[in-house]
Parts: structure tokens; C-alpha cells; sequence
């Protein structure tokens, strides 16, 4: 069960409902409430695959951070990970393990070789299946990170509604802060986006309190188009965050389709005045990547996304590439993996 | 500032390209030569000018002043370097080739890092385009030079070929110049612009470096004034120019009176056009491609944003937000957009136009950003409320300069597009194929991008509809440029006495009009009246007046009417309302060809009838014989010369139409009136052009007969015009037309010469006989491909798709 503590911050939290959470070009925006479902912008969506990809591919030469300013993005990278574990061998000892290092991300030598603790680097979140929840809170207690939980017959979420559901609830009641829910790709393939809309909006009323973070599957959807309607959707039922994928698909976070969700973000934000996170989550594993995640995002959805409030990443490997280019950068000497505590 | 404080600021930071070891290239050569007949050659009268960089002002090093002497001496070396550079087998020169281009991927870093401190473009695009497509346009034309024979059998190489370059692409326009001449045997003397000749010095050093015969690649550095020089030179057979129009008028003027081969890529004012229905935030993007991209100096920009009406607001707000993310700054820096602008007069033509453009009643919007307080740099900037008629919206600003205008109608947007001199380019930005590939096909530009913007490629053709010039660089029919039919090269000249007038008793070279009484004197009777023949419509002369026809045993043949100036007026006004030819499918054009061939074998024997009292009974005979056979061949092309789908390294459709020039004017050879007429005029309708004919002066009755026939064979009115009269005189109204896209000149030299001075106005293509014999009888020569290459331009049409 949550801490006092937690939960405190919890309140918190959505006390700041009703007053600007991020902006967009200037525009100031509130957290997302949801609209009614808009079936005309949803079949307005146009995504031009080529330009989208030809846009993602100059974007990661057009920009990069060097020196100082790489250390820094790195911290900020660590910041907004949800760091995940998510495989059918999970155990307690294995997600304390995962807890401790989500407190210390970095190790203190090298914290003061960079001269940032007073920064007080953690992690976001841990990310786990439900049967982890209370561990990881007891884990992570007084340390201000997050637990999210996978849930709705993660990663295929094809359980019935109601079991699914009923799952949101008991991750909420175990204390969760966020719930990434999964949706039913078969409403995107077939166009019923209202059986998409309903079914978001139910895990979100299931959520209360609790952030939920869509993840579209986007590795199952296959075309960028669908990814933006489907993103337009889930947006419109309230997500507070949108996300790529389970980690489990073929493929999962590519910047084609970052760019598709950042923009479908965007078009809601300069729409509604409300704004969503983003999570890319899955085949983020360097530490080159998650400058280009940054920005990408920087430059589409501008800097006030660049914080663990308005976006993820979802990654188990990351963390370990991005201490090695840490440590790199402080001795000037590449680094070995083994060199840095494991998760 | 600490890492904690960068933390919590989130900005970019600086991260600069190494500069060192292109400064280290420059100190070894602070004063640069010339590099000529393989050895580095300081010029002839000892002077340099500085290039600096335009990101700070620094001089970057002193170069070579090309004199005349020295352009003579580079001339003089091409000309020694060419019959060994020609000997050599396809597979020879396709290896020197390919080594270029391993050379300038091995050499890459430096000669981008050279490129961006000479010119000001940001590293980025030097690095990852200018460069890479050198390399790239090296490899495909190793590739043609390997070819060659098998591809382009019987055609021979120009010679040696003058070439000057822009500073806005520096190494990518020498590459675009460079690789074809080399691929088909010419030899090269190149200038590069005044303000960014590092690269091309560096270049030298590889044709060095990869082993190229001495002589073969001159460059000769220097100002306009050695351009001059080049272009004047008279051991120089074919000049190629990237640049202003200006300038290309000027050397069209210059060249006009020889033989040198000429080829214009001039300006742009390109359209960029926004449909409703397309992905808005790829199109900001492909603007940011279009007129961001090396600070908006680019020929092919898309510089006039057409946007309908419905999406113009989003749009707008859209692409201030992403002018907002530009960043302007030190062109070295691997995170810079948008870097410096090549000189202070530049600088200050960008500043004057837009201060024009807001007086003109333009809004002017740029975003809030610091620019550095050393070099030329200009903001990106949006101008609104732009109409047609602003100077904006017509002249080429070559900024990073957007002129916004607005459309309700695919056909109003494509009337907006084509509302200019030039047709270089064009963007095209909708997610219906129906749409936009409509669009594209009425589009007057050489390439048009599809959901796309400024894609390159060596395989795909690149050049201008009218005022942006003439010739295509890359593709198969960039080559054609640097080559000419053998036979035709070794025509002889026209003999003198067909150039002396024929029909006039005083010596005048024109035709005088006939009085009323030279026609009741004794000789054959004047069994009819030939009239001209304007929009389907025989007509009389404006002049009133007619001139005689004698047989070349001066008998008087007959009179015809005589043309003049207004007669041409009217003759181009109908052949423009003449668009549904060019609208009918290829297959019905040919079944009015095979019908018109139906109709003159009919009527056979009082043609050649008539046309033996001219020419004699023997070449009547084999001229309405082979004339039929012409118009059967054309009607059989009619539908058979496609276009081409490319093949360049990206996920698209690049689509090379074969497009009809327009309405082009004809002057026909005296040497077969009716032969020498058709060869001429059937190649141009059977590709779609609707044609403005003088015919011969030596037998202009002809036009009587032709235009029963085309009468009878369902040519719509206005897709053939005869205009009879003097040549000299209708030429020059021809010529000069703006309303004409090409002219064919088929006499003496002088009238080739006359014909390719007086096209300067709208820079329309000229094609001559170059004064010389052709022999109209001969299939082989006279029919084919070579016609069907001229009556049509290329346009290459780019459609990426993918879902």
C-alpha cells in the first residue's frame, strides 16, 4: 500500500489540475480532461509516410548536443525514464534490484566528477506488471519515483473488457501512480473508433486518480496513419499520456512514429488547450537515441516536454549506455558496462 | 554555465566542425592558381582576388584573376588534351571517372568543410547533400562513360566545352558540369563563381590525385570578366551556364552568331502549393527544404507558397511555429539551419526586395532570433498578403525569403503557378494521387516534387521551362547536351549561291511585293490564289499585298500571300488557342497524322505536279513520295516516344514525361519546300506542339496545298499555321514573340544566327541547321529521334510513396 508519503504527493499532483502544466509555442496548456469523441478530425489525420520519414531521418543529422550540454541531455534522459522491467521471470529481488538502481542511477563518484549531485539524478518511474506494485513501492519509498503498472492483459489486451478493467482498479488500489494500459488494435484496423474511444475512456475512469498512459501498439498498427488517428483517439478519451508500444512487437518506438504521436500531440494541444505526455518505449537502448528522442521533441513539441511529467522513455538498457557516455565524459576515457552497478 | 545549469536550460550548445584540417589546406596554398593543362599556373598578369567567408568576413585565401590569356591558355590546353581523351576506349574514361568519385568520398570531410567556409551554407547540408551527390553524379556518369558507344552510337562529343558555375552550389554545379562533358569525351574548361572557388581548386587537386590526363579538367578562376572571355572564345564548342537569367540572356546574345552549343540553367521563382487535403506538417517541413535550405539560395526554391484558402491560416501558424525552431547561426555549427548569406551584395538584394515586397503591401513576419554579430546573415521570413502582382511574388529574391499567397481551385493554383517567366520547379503537396499528379502535368517546370522538395539525383534530369533556361543536367538527357550526331557535325555548309535571293530582280535579299501589272504579263496562267493559313482558317495577308514565285528558270510560278508581323500576331494568338492538340491523346494525334498521309497520297499527282514546275519533275516526285513516308513515320511515333522511370536511391516514382514545348515557330528549308516543310512540322504535332510555319522562300505555294490537306485531315484550327513571306522578316516577329516556347531555324547561317540573337526576350530554345545541308532525303538523318528530342523538354515528376 502506498506510503503516506506518496500518496501525499499523489494529491499533490492533481491539485495543479486547472493551472498550466506545459506550453506549446507560447500557448499555455492544462492537463487533458478529454473531449468528445471528433470522428471528422479523426478521419482528417493525413500522414504522408515518405515526408514523415524523410523528416526523422534529416532530423537526427540536423541536430546534435556535444560536450557539456551531451552530459547534461543525458542527466535529463535519466530523469524521464520509466524504467521497465517486464518478462514472465520477474521476481521481487529482481524489481528491488531495479528500485535501488532507479534511486542511483549514476554512481556518486561519478556524480561529483560532473559536479551534479546536488541535481539528485533518479528515475521517473519503475514500470512493472501488477504483482510488483507493493514491492516496488515499499522499494522506492520516500524517493519521489513513480510506480507504473502494465495492465489490461498487457502486452496483447485481449482479456474481456471488464477483466481488464477490473485489473486497472486493483493496480489502483495497490497504490500504482500510473497504469499503462494497452488498447484493442482490431478497433484501429476495422475504423471503430468508438468502440477506441469507449474502451479508453472506461480504463480511464478505472485509472481515477492515477495517471494512464496509452500505448497504442504502434508495431501492430503498422501504418503511421493509423498511428495518428488512433493517437487522436486515445487523446480524446483522456489519456495523459500517449505511448508507442508494449516493447513486445516487432518493432516498437521509431522516430517515424514518435513524430506522428509528437505532431498528433501538438494538433490537440493547439486544438484544446490541453496537454498529453508522450512515452516511446521499446528499442531505445543508446544513449545517441535518446538525444534524438529529445530533440525531436524539443523542436516539435518544444522544451517544456522535456521533463518526466510530459514524457518518458520506456527502456530497461538505456540507463546502462547512457552511464557509460557519462562516465566517458567525465574521464574522457570509454567506459565498460561492467564498470556500472546493475540494475 | 555548469552541467547542472544546462541541465535545467535544456539549450542545444555549441558544436562546431573542426576546421583544421581545411585551414590547413588553405595555408598550404594561400595564393591559388589556376590550374591548367594539369599544372598549377599563376595567371598571366600576376593578379588575385581575396574569397572570404561570408560567416565572419575572414579572408579565406587569394585567388587566381583569369585574364584572357590565361582562358586561352586552359582553351588551348583542352584542345591539345581532346583527341587523346577521345581515343581512349568508354571503359578507359569510365575508370578515371570512378576514381574521381572515390576520391571525393575519400576527401569528403575537407571539401565540405571547404564548401561551408567559402559559401556560408551550413555544414550539415554540405555534409550530407552537397557532397554525397558529387560523389553520386561521378558514379552514374562512370557509369554512362562506360556506356556510351552502346547507348549513344553515333554521336560524337562537342569538343571543347566552356563551363561557368554558380556560388550557391558550389563543387555540386561543377560536378553536375564536369561528369557528363568527361563521360562523353569532351574536355573541359570550367570557371567557378568569383565568391566560392575553393572547392573547385580542391577538385583539381583530385583530377590530379586520380591520375586524369593533363588538360582534360581546366579551371580557370576569376570574375565575370574571364566568364566573358570563356564564353568568347572561338575554339570553344559548346558553353553550359547555372546561374542568373540576366547573365544567360547575355550569353545567349554572345554566342548567337557561332556554333557553340549552349545550355542555360537560369532562375526561379518556383511555386509551393498546399492543397487542403494535404499532410500539413510535412509540408512546413518540405518548406523548410525548399526555401530554408541554403539560406533560400537555390534556383529550384519553393519560393511562392500557394496555399488554398481553406488550410491558409493553419498553415501560416503552422510554419511560423516552425520558423520559431530555425536556428541561424555558425555555419560550421553541426546544429545550424540556416547559415550565412554568401556576400554583402546579397545580402543587401534580399534586404532591398523584401522592403519592396512590405511596401508593396506584403506582412512581413520573422521569428524572434539573435543573429551573430559578425558576417552576412538575414532571418528566415514570411511574407503574407502577398498578391501575384507584388515584386515578391515575381522576382527571384534568392533568400530565405516566402512569399504566401492563397488559391481556391486546383485550376486557379495551377494558373498561379505558371503565372511567371521562369518554370525551373515546383512542389506539390496533396494526398490525393488524382490531384497532385494533375497538377504536376499542367505545371510548366522541368521537375516537380510531389509531396516532396528539392530531391536531386544524377539519374533524374534537372533544368527549366521558358526563362529558367534550356538543357537538362543529369540523365540521359543531360548527355545529349554535351553531344552531337556525328553526321550532323560533318554537314558541309549551305553553298553561298542558296543564300542569294532568288525572287527578286534587285538584289534585295527580301521578297518584294509584287506590283498588279508583273502579274498580267506573259507566262502561266494563275490558276489559283494561296492564301496564309491561320487557325484552320485560310486568310489574306495583313499587308494586302503578295509577292511572286519564280521557277528557277524564272517563270513566274504564281504569287503568294506576303506575311508580316501581324500576320505572325495572329498566327501565334490561334496556335496558343490550339491547346486541345496538345490535350489529345497521343493515339488520336496519330490518326490525324495517318490521315493526313491518306489525304496527300490521294492528291499525289497535281502535287507533284504543281511542285515540279519548283524543283523539277525528279525531286517532286521522291519529295511527295518521302513526304508521305514522314508523316507516316511521325504518326507512328506519335504514341512510341515515352518518357522514363528513374531509378534514384530513394523509396519513389520518378516520372520523366515527355512533354510538348508549346507553340513553336518554324522557319523550313528552301532546299525541299515540301519535304523539307514536313520533316520539320511533323515531328513538333506529332508531340503535342501546335506550330507557326514559314516555308520555304524558294517555293512558299506549297502552302496551299499543305493546308487543304491539313484541312481535310482534322487537324483542329490553330495546331498548324503557315505564314508565307519573306523569311528574314517573319523571323524577327517570330523570334522575338514571348508567346513563343521555341523556334526552328532551318536556312543559311545568317538566319540561325538571326534566330538565336532575337530569342534573347523570353529565352525560347533555338534550333538551327547551323547554317548547314541537310539532306531531307536521307530517313536515316532527317527523321527520328533527334527531331522527336527537340520537339519535346523533359519533366521529371518525383513521387515518394509509402503508407
Amino acid at each position: 500500500m502506498p506510503t503516506e508519503q506518496t500518496k501525499s504527493r499523489d494529491i499533490a499532483d492533481h491539485a495543479t489540475h486547472g493551472v498550466e502544466i506545459a506550453n506549446c509555442f507560447g500557448r499555455p496548456l492544462l492537463p487533458n480532461r478529454g473531449t468528445p469523441l471528433n470522428l471528422d478530425w479523426v478521419r482528417d489525420v493525413r500522414i504522408n509516410t515518405s515526408a514523415i520519414e524523410r523528416r526523422a531521418q534529416s532530423h537526427a543529422m540536423r541536430r546534435t548536443v556535444k560536450k557539456d550540454w551531451q552530459a547534461a541531455w543525458l542527466l535529463r534522459a535519466i530523469t524521464c525514464m520509466d524504467l521497465t522491467t517486464l518478462s514472465g521471470d520477474d521476481t521481487d529481488e529482481r524489481v528491488r534490484r531495479l528500485c535501488a538502481k532507479g534511486r542511483h542511477p549514476i554512481q556518486s563518484e561519478l556524480e561529483q566528477k560532473l559536479g551534479i549531485e546536488s541535481l539528485q539524478i533518479k528515475v521517473a518511474a519503475i514500470c512493472v506488471y501488477h504483482v510488483f506494485v507493493e514491492t516496488a513501492l515499499r522499494a522506492l519509498e520516500g524517493s519521489g519515483i513513480h510506480v507504473a503498472a502494465v495492465s489490461t492483459g498487457f502486452p496483447a489486451g485481449l482479456s474481456p473488457l471488464a477483466e481488464r478493467v477490473a485489473e486497472i482498479r486493483r493496480s489502483v488500489e495497490a497504490g500504482a501512480h500510473e497504469i499503462d494500459v494497452v488498447i484493442t488494435r482490431a478497433y484501429v484496423f476495422a475504423g471503430h473508433w468508438q468502440a477506441l474511444y469507449d474502451e479508453v475512456a472506461a480504463f480511464k475512469q478505472a485509472c481515477g486518480r492515477a495517471h494512464i498512459k496509452v500505448i497504442l501498439g504502434t508495431g501492430d498498427l503498422l501504418t503511421l496513419r493509423n498511428v495518428g488517428r488512433a493517437s487522436v483517439v486515445a487523446m480524446m478519451a483522456g489519456a495523459d499520456f500517449i505511448k508507442t508500444s508494449t516493447g513486445k512487437e516487432p518493432t516498437n518506438a521509431t522516430l517515424p512514429v514518435g513524430l506522428v504521436m509528437a505532431r498528433a500531440i501538438r494538433e490537440y494541444a493547439q486544438q484544446t488547450g490541453m496537454a498529453v505526455g508522450f512515452k516511446p518505449a521499446g528499442g531505445i537502448r543508446t544513449a545517441k537515441q535518446s538525444i534524438e528522442w529529445f530533440s525531436m521533441i524539443k523542436e516539435e513539441l518544444g522544451d517544456s516536454w522535456l521533463r518526466a511529467e510530459m514524457f518518458r522513455f520506456g527502456a530497461s538498457g538505456l540507463l546502462g549506455d547512457i552511464e557509460r557516455q557519462l562516465e566517458h565524459h567525465a574521464t574522457g576515457r570509454y567506459s565498460a558496462d561492467y564498470r556500472h552497478p546493475l540494475a | 554555465m555548469s552541467i547542472a545549469e544546462k541541465f535545467v536550460s535544456m539549450e542545444y550548445g555549441p558544436a562546431p566542425e573542426d576546421s583544421k584540417e581545411a585551414l590547413a589546406w588553405l595555408d598550404r596554398s594561400k595564393r591559388l592558381a589556376h590550374y591548367i593543362g594539369g599544372e598549377w599556373t599563376a595567371p598571366s598578369a600576376g593578379q588575385f582576388f581575396d574569397t572570404v567567408d561570408p560567416s565572419n568576413g575572414e579572408k579565406l585565401a587569394a585567388v587566381a584573376q583569369g585574364s584572357a590569356a590565361d582562358v586561352d591558355a586552359a582553351v588551348k590546353a583542352a584542345q591539345a588534351a581532346a583527341p587523346a581523351w577521345q581515343a581512349l576506349t568508354p571503359h578507359a574514361r569510365a575508370k578515371y571517372l570512378y576514381a574521381i568519385a572515390r576520391l571525393v568520398q575519400k576527401h569528403s570531410r575537407l571539401l565540405a568543410v571547404l564548401e561551408t567556409m567559402d559559401n556560408g551554407k551550413p555544414i550539415r547540408e554540405s555534409r550530407d547533400i552537397d557532397i554525397p551527390l558529387v560523389a553520386r553524379h561521378f558514379y552514374y556518369h562512370a557509369g554512362w562513360a562506360q556506356l556510351l558507344d552502346q547507348e549513344f552510337h553515333g554521336y560524337v562529343p562537342c569538343g571543347v566545352v566552356g563551363q561557368i558555375i554558380p556560388w550557391n552550389f558550389p563543387l555540386l554545379m561543377l560536378a553536375w558540369k564536369i561528369a557528363p562533358a568527361l563521360a562523353t569525351g569532351n574536355t573541359v574548361v570550367l570557371k567557378p563563381a568569383e565568391y566560392t572557388p575553393l572547392t573547385a581548386l580542391a577538385f583539381a587537386g583530385i583530377c590530379a590525385e586520380a591520375g586524369l590526363p593533363a588538360g582534360v579538367v581546366n579551371i580557370v578562376t576569376g570574375d565575370g570578366s574571364t566568364g566573358e572571355w570563356l564564353v568568347n572564345h572561338p575554339d570553344v564548342n559548346k558553353i553550359a551556364f547555372t546561374g542568373s537569367t540576366e547573365v544567360g540572356r547575355a550569353i545567349r546574345a554572345a554566342t548567337a552568331k557561332t556554333h557553340k552549343k549552349l545550355s542555360l540553367e537560369l532562375g526561379g521563382k518556383s511555386p509551393f502549393i498546399v492543397f487542403e487535403d494535404a499532410d500539413l506538417d510535412s509540408a512546413v517541413e518540405g518548406l523548410v527544404d525548399g526555401i530554408w535550405f541554403n539560406q533560400g539560395q537555390v534556383c529550384c526554391a519553393g519560393s511562392r507558397l500557394l496555399m488554398q484558402e481553406s488550410i491558409a491560416e493553419a498553415l501560416i501558424t503552422k510554419i511560423q511555429d516552425r520558423m520559431n525552431t530555425l536556428r541561424i547561426g555558425a555555419p560550421l555549427d553541426k546544429a545550424v539551419d540556416i547559415g550565412a548569406i554568401v556576400a554583402k551584395v546579397q545580402l543587401d538584394r534580399i534586404t532591398k526586395l523584401v522592403d519592396q515586397g512590405v511596401a508593396d503591401g506584403a506582412t512581413c513576419w520573422q521569428p524572434q532570433m539573435v543573429l551573430p554579430a559578425r558576417g552576412f546573415y538575414y532571418p528566415p521570413t514570411l511574407l503574407s498578403n502577398v498578391h501575384p502582382s507584388s515584386i515578391v511574388a515575381q522576382q527571384e529574391i534568392f533568400g530565405p525569403v516566402l512569399a504566401a499567397m492563397t488559391f481556391r481551385t486546383p485550376s486557379e493554383a495551377v494558373e498561379l503557378a505558371n503565372n511567371t517567366a521562369y518554370g525551373l520547379a515546383a512542389c506539390v503537396w496533396s494526398e490525393s494521387v488524382n490531384v497532385s499528379l494533375h497538377v504536376a502535368a499542367q505545371i510548366k517546370a522541368g521537375v516537380v516534387w510531389v509531396n516532396c522538395t528539392n530531391l536531386f539525383d544524377a539519374s533524374c534530369g534537372f533544368g527549366g521551362y521558358r526563362e529558367s533556361g534550356f538543357g537538362r543536367e543529369g540523365g540521359r538527357e543531360g548527355l545529349l547536351e554535351y553531344m552531337e550526331p556525328a553526321w550532323f557535325k560533318n554537314l558541309p555548309l549551305l553553298p553561298e549561291k542558296q543564300l542569294a535571293p532568288k525572287n527578286n530582280e534587285s538584289g534585295n535579299a527580301l521578297p518584294s511585293p509584287s506590283s498588279w501589272a508583273a502579274t498580267v504579263g506573259p507566262g502561266p496562267s494563275i490558276d489559283r490564289t494561296v492564301k496564309l493559313y491561320i487557325g484552320g482558317k485560310q486568310a489574306r495577308p495583313d499587308s494586302g499585298y503578295s509577292f511572286e514565285v519564280l521557277s528557277s528558270s524564272r517563270q513566274l510560278l504564281g504569287e503568294a500571300p506576303l506575311g508580316n508581323r501581324k500576320d505572325i500576331r495572329n498566327a501565334v494568338e490561334a496556335a496558343r488557342k490550339a491547346a486541345s492538340w496538345a490535350k489529345m491523346t497521343a493515339h488520336n494525334r496519330a490518326q490525324v497524322l495517318y490521315y493526313f498521309a491518306e489525304n496527300l497520297s490521294q492528291r499525289r499527282l497535281e502535287i507533284v505536279d504543281r511542285l515540279a514546275a519548283a524543283v523539277g519533275e525528279q525531286q517532286a516526285v521522291r519529295e511527295v513520295d518521302l513526304s508521305a513516308e514522314r508523316i507516316f513515320a511521325y504518326a507512328a511515333w506519335a504514341d512510341k516516344f515515352d518518357g522514363a522511370v528513374h531509378n534514384p536511391p530513394f523509396r519513389n516514382v520518378a516520372i520523366a514525361m515527355n512533354e510538348a514545348i508549346g507553340t513553336l515557330g518554324v522557319i523550313c528549308p528552301d532546299d525541299a519546300p515540301l519535304l523539307g516543310f514536313l520533316s520539320l512540322a511533323m515531328p513538333a504535332l506529332a508531340m503535342g506542339n501546335t506550330v507557326i510555319a514559314v516555308p520555304s522562300e524558294t517555293y512558299p505555294l506549297i502552302a496551299g496545298d499543305l493546308y487543304q490537306l491539313f484541312d481535310t485531315s482534322d487537324f483542329p484550327g490553330g495546331a498548324i499555321n503557315i505564314v508565307t513571306g519573306s523569311r528574314s522578316q517573319l523571323l524577327k516577329p517570330l523570334a522575338e514573340h514571348d508567346d513563343v516556347d521555341a523556334i526552328w531555324c532551318f536556312a543559311d547561317a545568317q538566319s540561325a544566327a538571326a534566330a538565336k540573337a532575337m530569342s534573347v526576350g523570353n529565352l525560347k530554345q533555338v534550333w538551327t541547321n547551323e547554317g548547314r545541308a541537310i539532306d531531307w532525303f536521307d530517313s536515316k538523318l532527317a527523321e527520328g529521334r533527334w527531331f522527336l528530342e527537340h520537339a519535346t523538354q523533359v519533366k521529371n515528376v518525383w513521387v515518394p510513396y509509402g503508407e
